[in-house]
């Protein structure tokens, strides 16, 4: 969108409900975002149908069990000093992920600050925070696996439980992993001076708004998966 | 030296720090909240409320103040969020479905009773 373009749509633009079928009905573009930003929306709604699409089919097998589901807190717990203590490493974990949806907020101000080097450090935790809750994930995956735990069965519980666990953490994982190498590599070209010219550090927030996607979708997994 | 201005589209989106530290610090207290409720080992109805009080909660601060939401034109806010609705008809139809499933299971797949007559599935 040029700043002539901008400033039109800017201009003397209605808010709220006539706000929103002047934007709907606008001949040439219908939102006032950046293509990037826009396109990025679209993105993690389809994400969001997916990640919806497991988590209503784990509540659907869940419910029509009739053995009873292995029990989160016993599951999940870790032996520390002698003492069992319930959903230790996930709350460990989410509390990496959120601090590092703060860090990654903390980022996309003073990139429109147009402070490079705070940007591309507050980054690169963002990115290290995220590689360290892949880490903590895998290691989890490890202790079930060696207890037993597989897609088809285990000693814990209904038989689903590990196909349901497996596929939602996963792809959830997945996504941590991709936003890492993702992250990375936006934090590399901030800090290479590659949106200097133009001004326009959009993208650092485009970048963040799939990372704090990914801790949403987390938010609901700790809600469903370890807690209910 | 700032040769080129910003883009007027910048103009939005920057707040004060202290917006985003708040809303962090909120988070940090949310999910506190969310692991003392499986701590403290609550159950049934009372366990599943706080639980998704806390989770809607979370997710309503980070959609809104870390995703911008709360800021954007409302057209963008109607095209993400009205969507979504539709999974709680998905939901709602595959609890019912589900809840089928189960009862079915539990009427021909368990053994029967001493004193009933043994159910023929047909």
């Amino acid at each position: 969108m040029t700043e002539i373009e901008s400033q039109r749509i800017h201009a003397a633009v209605p808010e709220g409900w006539r706000g929103a079928t002047h934007d709907w009905s606008a001949d040439k573009q219908a939102y006032a975002v950046p293509w990037g930003k826009a396109m990025m929306w679209f993105f993690l709604l389809s994400d969001t149908f997916v990640f919806s699409c497991f988590l209503t089919s784990y509540m659907t097998v869940r419910s029509s069990t009739l053995t009873a589901w292995p029990n989160p807190s016993e599951v999940f717990a870790l032996t520390i000093a002698g003492h069992s203590i319930p959903l230790v490493l996930i709350a460990i974990m989410t509390f990496v992920l959120i601090s590092s949806s703060g860090t990654m907020a903390l980022a996309v101000n003073y990139a429109y600050r147009r402070d490079r080097r705070r940007t591309v450090q507050l980054m690169a935790a963002t990115a290290l925070l995220g590689a360290c809750f892949v880490g903590m994930q895998a290691f989890e995956w490890t202790k079930l696996i060696l207890e037993g735990v597989r897609p088809w069965s285990n000693p814990f519980g209904a038989a689903q439980f590990g196909a349901t666990f497996f596929m939602i953490t996963g792809f959830h994982g997945l996504h941590v992993s991709a936003g890492v190498i993702y992250l990375a590599i936006v934090a590399a070209k901030v800090g290479r001076g590659r949106y200097e010219q133009s001004g326009d550090y959009s993208i650092v927030e485009i970048a963040g708004l799939y990372w704090h996607f990914v801790d949403l979708v987390w938010v609901f997994i700790f809600a469903f998966f370890y807690l209910w | 030296m700032h040769a080129i201005q910003p883009a007027a589209h910048d103009s939005g989106q920057q707040h004060p720090l202290g917006v985003y530290l708040k809303i962090w610090l909120l988070l940090f207290v949310l999910s506190a909240c969310s692991y003392l409720v499986d701590y403290f080992q609550l159950q049934s109805y009372l366990r599943w409320s706080l639980v998704l009080i806390f989770m809607l909660l979370k997710a309503g601060l980070i959609i809104a103040v870390f995703m911008h939401m709360r800021w954007e034109r409302l057209a963008l806010i109607y095209t993400i969020l009205i969507p979504p609705l539709c999974l709680l008809v998905l939901i709602g139809i595959m609890f019912s479905e589900s809840d089928y499933t189960h009862m079915h299971r539990q009427q021909y797949f368990t053994a029967p009773l001493h004193n009933e007559a043994p159910v023929h599935p047909r």
